[in-house]
């Protein structure tokens, strides 16, 4: 089971190494991270907090990008160009397929962040010239955004499980967007009442929560994040995820791969 | 214990938008293929071969029925190391290069990797594709893949090789190399279960073969025994053009060449016909029963419900 498992995790995540759609993105957040410090020039004083919020938005932004682009065509591609005929007469048990292909992409997505960080740091060196401790409390934003991404990623794999690549991008970028503002949902229900109230309340809680996930105007801001929030918001993304794989995985098994 | 042994399979497949409509695409499918055996799983298009298939690969489910592969379930992923399966027109991840392709169907067989690199070369060297190196398969043509493919399907050495269409996409020096190498297989004692409509090479190599039109079984068998059971006609030729008002509907066609009429008659009505033939002074000059082919049992089979409805 493992060696099936880590085989189609390194296949997936060699398939986007491979794939120049991804190096173009990795250069163009590079670019963008390394003409931070030309916004610092614009607003003198706030150069550090420009780059912040402009790099971590950009990191979390092109790791959903990728997730959505290269998720939704996890399964629907291996279905419609029949690669998955010969991975299935081998003995490889759907749910496998499904995770291996998960993880593959979370890889992918971890790889591409790290990358981005590293970039990132370098124009923070570069605007501040020297890096300071609460620099390092810019790693829980950024350990946030992978967070954000496993749930992204469970996501687009589910749709990619049983619609086509369009509608899966579709359903995915929703979802992102609604998320992200999935307080406001929260704030609308209470001040709601009767079948809205609790259907505002409903969505809200069904949506993934990816504002509780978005630290970055704190860490700018050099406020510090608690360990409570860092255990509940893994905890969250775990759960969230597993739920969502296990949905995909359920669909998946009762598909015929025509 | 047989090979493969499938009873009452059926598929259905539900179509249309609003009003769904089930339209069947096996109908109670029962088949046994000994170990051993090279059979031949013959059909025109859309007859129900691919789609038998993938139901054994567990690509898509079956809407009732069961099968067994070396006597377990066909749904056991277990026993998929015992098989190796080549899809019609298959397609590959073309970012791989040959090796690494190989190399990543043997670690979901589950080979260790010190085997893994002993396998690679080898299986290569017998689909004809040594000199490749590491060139993507993007790059590849169709024969090529067809012949990746191949590989796939036997470098695990498995039992039992399901191939759908092997030839499909092969130059002539393509279909001939496919059949040596399905050739060998059978020698080696594996069980080779192969889809086709190409007659000639089911012909060559099979010994049972069964023919299935719009998801039905409409016959089954040893190959020289199905060729025999459709020949059942003689030609006749004698000298003597008069003659052949007298047998003329005794006869499924005739040609007169000259003096000489070449003559085809069913083995039934070929007493009858000579005995006419006598009787109006013509000289015969032979008779020769005519050997059916595979061709002729196909289209007996596959023609023959059409015929009934008619």
């Amino acid at each position: 089971m493992t060696s099936r498992l880590s085989a189609i995790t390194l296949n997936t995540f060699r398939e986007a190494v491979r794939d120049r759609v991804l190096y173009n993105l990795i250069i163009f957040v590079l670019l963008l991270v390394a003409s931070a410090p030309l916004f610092g020039q614009i607003s003198i004083g706030l150069e550090r907090l420009i780059l912040v919020n402009v790099g971590l938005s950009s990191i979390s932004l092109f790791g959903v990008i990728i997730a959505i682009f290269v998720g939704i065509g996890l399964v629907s591609k291996e279905i419609e160009k029949k690669t998955l005929y010969t991975i299935l007469s081998h003995p490889v048990r759907r749910w496998e397929f499904i995770v291996g292909k998960y993880c593959g992409l979370l890889l992918t997505l971890v790889v591409n962040t790290a990358l981005m960080t590293v970039g990132f740091y370098i124009a923070l060196l570069a605007t501040a010239h020297s890096l300071h401790r609460t620099d390092a409390l810019l790693l829980v934003a950024i350990y946030f955004i992978i967070l954000q991404l496993m749930i992204m990623v469970a996501l687009t794999l589910l749709f990619s499980a049983f619609s086509s690549p369009i509608f899966s991008a579709i359903f995915a970028f929703a979802l992102f967007v609604i998320g992200t503002f999935g307080e406001d949902l929260k704030n609308f229900a209470a001040m709601s009442q009767g079948a809205t109230k609790w259907l505002s309340l409903g969505v809200a809680y069904i949506v993934p929560n990816f504002a509780s996930l978005n630290i970055i105007s704190q860490a700018a801001h050099d406020q510090p994040v608690t360990g409570g929030l860092v255990l509940m918001n893994t905890l969250y993304a775990l759960l969230y995820s597993v739920a969502v794989t296990t949905a995909a995985v359920l669909i998946f098994e009762r598909r015929n791969l025509k | 214990m047989h090979a493969i042994e499938i009873r009452g399979l059926s598929k259905e497949y539900s179509v249309g938008f609003w009003k769904k409509k089930l339209r069947p695409a096996l109908k109670s499918l029962d088949l046994t293929v000994e170990e051993g055996e090279a059979f031949g799983f013959l059909g025109p298009n859309g007859a129900g071969k691919t789609t038998t298939l993938k139901i054994l690969m567990g690509i898509i489910l079956p809407t009732s029925g069961s099968a067994t592969i070396l006597g377990k379930d066909f749904r056991d992923p277990d026993i998929k190391v015992k098989i190796g399966f080549l899809p019609e027109q298959p397609y590959f991840y073309d970012y791989l290069s040959a090796p690494e392709l190989l190399d990543y169907y043997l670690q979901l067989s589950g080979v260790e990797a010190a085997e893994r690199s002993k396998k690679i070369g080898p299986v290569l060297d017998r689909v004809g594709l040594s000199d490749v190196g590491n060139k993507q398969l993007r790059k590849f043509s169709k024969g090529m893949l067809q012949r990746v493919g191949i590989a796939q399907a036997i470098i695990h050495d498995p039992e039992v090789v399901f191939l759908d269409e092997p030839m499909s996409g092969l130059d002539p020096l393509g279909r001939h190399e496919v059949r040596e190498l399905i050739q060998g297989l059978k020698d080696e004692g594996k069980t080779v279960f192969f889809s086709t409509h190409i007659l000639s090479d089911a012909e060559a190599l099979c010994d049972r073969v069964a023919v299935i039109h719009k998801g039905e079984l409409r016959g089954i068998g040893v190959v020289n025994d199905l060729r025999s059971s459709s020949a059942e006609k003689s030609e006749v030729i004698w000298e003597g053009a008069q003659a052949l008002p007298a047998v003329k509907d005794l006869l499924s066609e005739s040609h007169i060449t000259g003096k000489t009429v070449r003559a085809v008659v069913n083995s039934a009505d070929l007493d009858r016909t000579l005995e006419r033939l006598r009787q109006q002074h013509a000289r015969l000059v032979s008779v020769t029963p005519l050997h059916g082919t595979l061709e002729d049992y196909f289209l007996a089979k596959t023609t023959e419900q059409e015929v009934v409805n008619q």
